[in-house]
């Protein structure tokens, strides 16, 4: 900020002295320029503006026409005589989904920032993280065409034996005999899909570690892992954290891959191996076809839950960022 | 094998006074040990019948890090083992996550290879029913590259406009808030943006559904990713050339327009170019505003479009062998396109990387 401010100021006393009448055009052109760019800036705010105004505006609408209560229906009915529609059954599957996919992502995502950044070759490093690169470009769709016929077929070994050695822990129990077509599916499914996001900002924090603190670590003569442990991951956490936040937005967020792949129900079910279950977004696309103007309300009002939740989640992960650049500026 | 042998000796002859010097393992061990616990894995596998290779692999993974820490506690003592443990540890995670993305390219590309070819990039898929065979893409590759480039025409000046006013001007309360809500706002699942689009585009001002409210959508999700790329790219340029440029008396303006952006023009088309690949594969906007047809409608300004993604999510939803071969086909094609894209795009910021001085 300061650097930027010099030039600025620095200028003025010599254009006054010496060429004072090029003074006004330099400012109009300026001024010009300065207003078309925080006209774009005021945009982009206007425009998050609209979307959260809009959305609950129509969200208002449709919420107010449901007969039942718009947190604890297990139904999705608005174009039904009495209007019942609920998002419980969806605010279930988007969380147990997310946390699935967070429990296997982040500490993978950890493994490969570490291997990035400490393990790998030198030679294997750089294209890697360039590998990591083209993964996160990957179209979800075409996550989600694999997942179904792929990953579909080949978890139900897996489905099996987890129901047969750990139906007592109730969650892994399965008790209807649909294909692998269910959270469990999709928490995977996701968890490979956000690993290139969450690695990428885990190994940013992982490199940026201070090179004395490691050298002095190894001085002592601690192994690798010990430095890792003493050194790098304390000053990565929060990043960790952030990074995982931000892999945790854009598994809420997810739509296709999730429409492709799991077959929706509206039951609430606490066996994740179970096929069925629905996310928000999910849940939008599936039903968005046959919905009429009401039904699209409807459909938006979930929407908007799906927004604030996002919201509420990308936030803090730059709050924390944002924090953790300040405390290691004053480091530095 | 020389090495553990010269590592030993001294260790041995030394041990009365202490050494500084320890037994280490050989620098084969960690693959013998990998080798031996991948036979055990698939032996114990077979015996106990488990039919799911992922089974196997865990259990060979389960044995593999028993043995590294058992074998390396005993010759080079315990703070070693977790050591190893570590390694191992994080080269398995390495592995794990390398094998469905192998998998994921390797499907797209078996599978999609037999599709694909002139006719199938030159026709639509106009008179056929969903059971029939042939048939092709070209009016979803028509429609995806119309409304990827009206949202790049829409989203490129705001973005780089913002990115501008944050780096240059930027200060105060302002340039706090955007900062703050162009982060936010990369988080933006893309249904949200679609179904914004939809309250306002379509059931407000009552436009139907096309491919330019698509297009719409595609550039409130392309904006912030321009942005942020942007403003990297602008701090990156030397502070001594806006300098120079200012001392010389060329206007601020000026200064941004020949002297900055020129600098970094590299890093911004990177930018632009991987923003244009995130929203060519983005599926769920299109799927709410551009509806998806299977005639060639050239004109993205009125009636419904196709698109890329959204066939192969059509084709696929559709569920007969020849529609999800098409599906397949139409994947691999878009891949290629968006790894194109990216490759071009990284190639450029190598080509034109800014000199940071020395």
């Amino acid at each position: 900020m300061e650097t930027e401010a010099a030039p600025n100021d620095a200028p003025p006393p010599p254009t006054l002295e010496h060429h004072g009448a090029s003074k006004g055009p330099k400012q109009i052109g300026d001024r010009i320029f300065l207003g078309l760019s925080r006209g774009s800036g005021i945009t982009l705010l206007v425009i998050m503006a609209a979307i959260a105004g809009f959305l609950s505006y129509r969200a208002a609408l449709a919420i107010s026409k449901d007969e039942t209560n718009f947190l604890t229906t297990f139904e999705w009915n608005p174009q039904g005589d009495p209007s019942s529609f609920g998002i419980a059954v969806l605010v279930y599957g988007t969380i147990v989904s997310s946390i699935i996919a967070m429990v296997i992502a982040v500490p993978i995502a950890i493994g490969i920032a570490l291997f990035i950044s400490h393990f790998a070759p030198r030679r294997l490093a750089s294209p890697i993280a360039y590998l990591v690169d083209l993964l996160a470009a990957v179209p979800s769709i075409i996550y989600g065409l694999w997942g179904a016929v792929f990953l579909v077929p080949y978890l139900d070994g897996l489905n099996k034996w987890l129901n047969e050695y750990f139906a007592w822990t109730y969650i892994f129990e399965k008790t209807n005999e649909g294909i692998a077509r269910n959270l469990f599916t999709v928490g995977i499914l996701l968890a490979i899909m956000i690993l290139p996001i969450i690695t990428n900002v885990i190994r940013e924090v992982f490199l940026q570690s201070p090179k004395m603190h490691e050298e002095a670590a190894l001085a002592l003569g601690a192994t690798r892992w010990e430095v890792i442990r003493m050194s790098v991951i304390p000053f990565g956490r929060s990043g960790i954290i952030s990074a995982s936040m931000l892999g945790l937005g854009r598994a809420l967020g997810e739509t296709m891959a999730v429409a492709v792949v799991l077959s929706p129900s509206f039951l609430l079910d606490f066996h994740i191996l179970d096929a069925g279950g629905g996310t928000f977004a999910q849940n939008i696309a599936a039903k968005f076809n046959e919905a009429n103007e009401f039904g699209r309300d409807a459909l938006i009002a979930s929407g908007l839950v799906l927004f604030i939740i996002t919201l509420l989640v990308n936030g803090a992960a730059r709050a924390i960022i944002a924090r953790r650049k300040e405390y290691s500026g004053a480091n530095a | 094998m020389s090495h553990t042998l010269q590592d030993k000796r001294p260790a041995v002859a030394d041990d009365p006074q202490g050494s500084l010097s320890h037994a280490r393992m050989p620098r084969w061990a960690p693959l013998a040990i990998a080798a031996g616990s991948a036979v055990l894995g698939c032996l114990i596998g077979l015996v106990a019948g488990l039919d799911s290779k992922i089974q196997w692999g865990l259990l060979a993974a389960l044995i593999f890090i028993a043995g590294t820490y058992l074998i390396t506690a005993k010759v080079e003592g315990p703070r070693q083992a977790k050591n190893q443990v570590a390694t191992s540890l994080v080269w398995v995670c390495f592995l794990v996550a390398v094998v469905p993305l192998l998998s994921l390219a390797w499907t797209t590309v078996s599978k999609g290879a037999g599709v694909v070819d002139g006719y199938f990039l030159s026709h639509s898929m106009s008179g056929l029913l969903d059971t029939d065979e042939g048939g092709g893409i070209y009016h979803a590759l028509l429609g995806t590259i119309e409304q990827v480039a009206i949202a790049t025409l829409i989203a490129t000046p705001i973005g780089l406009l913002t990115a501008v006013y944050l780096v240059e001007y930027g200060r105060g309360r302002l340039s706090r808030a955007v900062t703050f809500f162009v982060d936010v706002m990369t988080g933006i699942p893309s249904i949200v943006a679609g179904l914004f689009i939809l309250s306002t585009w379509i059931v407000m001002l009552d436009f139907g559904f096309s491919g330019f409210a698509g297009a719409l959508a595609l550039a409130i999700l392309m904006m912030p990713v321009i942005v942020r790329s942007t403003e990297e790219m602008l701090k990156l340029v030397p502070n001594e050339l806006r300098e120079a440029s200012l001392a010389l008396g060329v206007p601020q303006w000026r200064t941004i327009l020949k002297v900055v952006l020129p600098t970094a023009i590299g890093g911004i088309t990177t930018g632009v170019m991987l923003a244009v690949a995130r929203i060519t594969g983005e599926t769920a906007p299109v799927l709410l505003l551009v509806f998806g047809t299977k005639l060639i409608n050239s004109n993205p300004f009125e009636g419904a479009q196709s698109s890329l993604p959204l066939y192969v999510f059509e084709q696929y939803s559709v569920g007969t062998d020849a529609a999800v071969d098409r599906a397949w086909g139409a994947a691999l094609v878009l891949i290629a396109f968006v790894m194109l894209l990216n490759l071009v795009a990284r190639g450029i910021a190598r080509w034109k990387a800014p000199k940071t001085g020395r």
